[in-house]
């Protein structure tokens, strides 16, 4: 099987974070030189005949040769043969990809435009950020809050749509440590390609230690509670915050206190106007800036959440 | 004798003048240039939206638009070159001319409708473009719900354009359906009608029983976005997937409707370039139909991700691996072909040896990607980008090339610079290599398509792809300059200048208006090189 090793280096794979991923790469290696083999005869094929009979006279006389029965069942049934082989393959691996394993780490995936929120089952929540202990059977149940989107993580070599509705699911075991890309895969929209997420992959006691960690938000200090929700809810994905450069939306960097000119009118930006900006986005838009973008957060942060928020904008100097 | 020479100067291009004569002709030959003319516009529109994205694409981060702006341009030039240019490129401008004219008839079967079919394509494209100055769309020429529910673009205007545009491809289809059955020359059996025209026949059914699904599909949308019925939209209790099966049952066999013309071409440049009788007549033939037919069983195969059941993409991976079959033979039919021919290198021949090769890459990895285990990494990714654009480009448009060079002679009476002919040639292969086998590589790394910005470790390889479209440009332009060129001052062409067999090159070039003076008739196959 070295050749396939080979085949496999060559092919420019992300590194490989599973099982299945190896089992993949090795499929597509198979392809790939499978390929390579055809296209030669193919095309070496075609260089050939026309240099060897290549017209010589005007009144070259070619031979007449309408079919040969043997030869064309030859040439229809290899085919046949190779297709049916790596279709089989290829459904074993993806009976695996989608058998979903049992007593498995399951997460909570919620898509939305343009940000991924991770819940975990003891109430833990993240945007943009999956943490993951190596070597345990991982399940995503996944739904979006507006559009299609889809979860694709190239490193374990899965994609899944994210379907507003309903639920889709995808498991994964990785077996190696470090951080990998999350894309997201299907259009949704101004920001599809920002719609970015990271899979941390960490030892067992890093996990348990991590996850501690992040249920004990709420004893922070309400401005750093404020910076993990930012983050968390992903208003980062639009709102930059260390200079003043526009996203999708306006920078909210040196923001507070000074004064806003929207297509409402002028405001000061205070605590009531940040808290309206969260709550109802669309009741004053700053100008320059387009209206129904921004998704109301109405229902998905209570009191002090809030606070914790205008607390942290505030510092934002 | 002074007669007879008046009679020959008179022919489809001078039988009479004037715009309107143009606009209200029912000449299948003038029709055919009258498209010419609008998909070449179209082309050159799409082509510069391509060069705009490849430049956006040069680096990471903004480039020269904004996110917004890339969506948009995205969006445009895929329903352009979908809708305006693939779709209707060979029927429509080689089909129209040269299918009468292959039969041995006077006409197409309704020479009204036939007009009526171009005014369509003209209505929906300035449809379409009017969107380009109220509200432009950014859902991608797929136009998948919620998306294109949810937002504020014109959307409406642009599927009731699609729609129209959809109707003219249901009606030429149509037209050469009775065109086929009705119109042969006498001794015309339809074991002697060229491989072109068969490949258009089959792709005549395709138009004619696939495309009303889309029509049908875009309209459930309207009503969806105008009135708020609950369809495909899930907050109003519809079922986004379905939408997806409805597109994907039309658009899988219109990647066909796309294809099959094309092959068709390369089979009529392959033996009169070979002077050699096809090989497998029948082989093509039938695997032509043979595709036509299966291939409304596998739109599945852009769904294995989508939400659909695991079984479903088994069965639709195993049944998009028995299309394959048939295009396999053919490209095996096309080389036997060639086999103790008598191969000639003019520039015609040149485009259908770049279809050979860079349609068996589009063949191979479209194996891949039916192969459901990889698909799931590649679907959505630039690996499928490269995929369509190695078919459709590789495949289509080289074959509207060659095909275009070869009937030139035919079509306008002059020949053109067959030099600058080669040279284009040469500047669209290479950079097409250069501009799209990267882009495979980027799949297999995990760039997904649709991206207005990546991360900096597929710099380098979207950098080398932008500078291979500028050389696809200055092959097109190359090309553009011979056409004008060869029209203006091109040397008057004769009857047949390649020497081949069907029936077109027995009339003057350009043909009589009425094609035939003599209705022909046939006594042997259409590829008699003996
Ligand atoms: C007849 C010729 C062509 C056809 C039929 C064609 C077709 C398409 C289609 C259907 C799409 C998908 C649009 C979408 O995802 O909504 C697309 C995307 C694209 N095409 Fe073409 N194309 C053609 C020529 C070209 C050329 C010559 C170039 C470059 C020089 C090019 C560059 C691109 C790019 C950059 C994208 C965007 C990919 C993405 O962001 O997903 N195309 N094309
Ligand atoms: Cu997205
Ligand atoms: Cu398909």
């Amino acid at each position: 099987m070295m050749w396939f090793n080979y085949a496999q280096a060559q092919s420019f794979m992300p590194t490989e974070g599973t099982k299945i991923a190896s089992q993949v790469d090795n499929l597509y290696g198979f392809l790939l030189a499978a390929s390579f083999i055809s296209c030669v005869i193919v095309i070496g094929g075609m260089i050939f005949f026309v240099w060897k009979y290549r017209r010589r006279t005007e009144t070259d006389k070619t031979a007449y040769i309408t079919h040969n029965t043997f030869l064309e069942f030859l040439w229809s049934f290899i085919p046949l043969v190779i297709f049916l082989a790596v279709f089989a393959w290829g459904w074993n691996i993806y009976h695996d990809m989608r058998t979903m394993p049992k007593d498995a780490l399951e997460v909570q995936v919620t898509g939305k435009q343009w940000a991924w929120e991770f819940e975990y089952k003891s109430g833990v929540k993240t945007g943009n950020l999956l943490v993951v202990p190596v070597n345990k059977d991982v399940k995503l149940i996944m739904t979006s809050k507006d559009v299609l989107h889809s979860f694709y993580i190239p490193s374990f070599r899965i994609k899944q749509d994210v379907i507003p509705g309903m639920y889709t699911s995808l498991w994964f075991n990785a077996d190696k440590l470090g951080e990998f890309h999350v894309f997201c895969a299907e259009f949704c929209g101004t920001q599809h390609s920002g719609m970015l997420a990271t899979v941390k992959v960490v030892t067992q006691a890093e996990y348990e230690a991590w996850l501690i960690e992040e249920s004990q938000v709420g004893m922070l200090p309400l401005a750093q509670r404020g910076q993990k929700l930012f983050q968390a809810k992903a208003c980062a994905s639009c709102h930059s915050v260390a200079d003043a450069s526009a996203k999708v939306g306006p920078s909210l960097w040196q923001k507070f206190g000074t004064k806003e000119l929207t297509e409402e009118g002028e405001f000061a930006i205070d605590e009531n106007f940040v808290r309206e900006s969260i709550l109802s986005p669309n009741a004053k838009t700053t100008k320059g800036f387009p209206k129904g973008v921004m998704p109301t957060f109405q229902g998905q942060l209570n009191e002090t959440e809030l606070s914790a928020l205008i607390e942290y904008i505030k510092t934002l100097k | 004798m002074a007669s007879a020479a008046a009679h020959s100067d008179k022919n489809y291009l001078n039988e009479s003048s004037g715009l309107w004569s143009w606009l209200t002709t029912l000449d299948h030959k003038r029709i055919g240039i009258m498209y010419f003319i609008a998909v070449m516009f179209f082309f050159l529109l799409g082509g510069v939206m391509a060069l705009l994205l490849r430049l956006e694409l040069y680096s990471p981060g903004q480039t020269i638009m904004t996110a917004d702006q890339y969506n948009q341009v995205m969006t445009y030039h895929g329903a352009i070159m979908v809708f305006m240019v693939i779709i209707p490129g060979i029927p429509a401008i080689l089909g129209n001319f040269f299918l009468p004219l292959h039969i041995g008839a006077k006409d197409v079967a309704f020479p009204r409708l036939n007009l009526f079919s171009w005014y369509c394509l003209m209505a929906g494209a300035l449809l379409a473009f009017s969107t380009l100055f109220t509200h432009k769309i950014d859902t991608g020429w797929t136009f998948y719900t919620p998306y294109s529910i949810k937002t504020g673009t014109s959307v409406v205007t642009m599927v009731i354009a699609a729609f129209i545009m959809g109707m003219s491809s249901i009606l030429t289809g149509l037209n050469f359906i009775a065109t086929v059955h009705k119109l042969r020359a006498p001794g015309m059996t339809m074991y002697r009608i060229p491989l072109f025209v068969w490949a258009l026949y089959s792709t005549a059914i395709l138009q004619v029983l696939a495309t009303p699904v889309l029509g049908i599909t875009l309209l459930l949308l309207s009503v969806e976005r105008a009135f708020g019925v609950g369809i495909f939209d899930p907050a109003l209790g519809g079922d986004p997937i379905l939408f997806q099966h409805f597109f994907w049952f039309y658009s899988h066999p219109a990647v066909y409707i796309m294809i099959l013309p094309a092959m068709g071409v390369v089979s009529e440049l392959i033996t009169a370039f070979s002077r050699k009788v096809i090989f497998g007549y029948t082989a093509i033939a039938y695997s032509s139909l043979g595709i036509a037919g299966v291939s409304f069983f596998v739109w599945g195969h852009h769904m294995f991700v989508s939400g659909q059941s695991t079984t479903a993409g088994v069965v639709f991976s195993f049944l998009t691996m028995l299309v394959g079959v048939p295009t396999a033979i053919k490209m095996f039919n096309w080389l036997a072909t060639m086999y103790k021919g008598s191969v000639l290198m003019r520039s015609p021949m040149l485009y259908a040896l770049g279809f050979l090769f860079l349609f068996a890459i589009g063949g191979v990895t479209g194996i891949m990607l039916a192969v459901v285990a990889v698909d799931v990494h590649f679907h959505d990714t630039y690996f499928v980008v490269a995929h369509f654009h190695y078919v459709m480009v590789g495949g289509t448009l080289m074959a509207i090339m060659g095909g275009f060079y070869y009937w030139f002679p035919k079509m306008f009476g002059k020949m053109y610079s067959e030099s600058l002919a080669r040279l284009s040639f040469v500047f669209i292969f290479i950079g097409f290599n250069v501009t799209f086998f990267p882009q495979f590589v980027l799949g297999a790394m995990g760039m997904p398509r649709r991206y207005f910005d990546y991360i900096p470790a597929y710099h380098s390889l979207n950098a080398i792809s932008t500078v291979g479209s500028w050389l696809i440009a200055i092959g097109f332009l190359i090309s553009l300059y011979v056409i004008v060129k060869g029209l203006i001052s091109g040397e008057k062409a004769p009857a047949n200048p390649w020497g081949a067999k069907t029936l077109e090159w027995t009339v003057p070039s350009p043909p009589p208006h009425h094609n035939f003076d003599v209705e022909p008739v046939i006594t042997a196959g259409p590829y008699e090189y003996r």
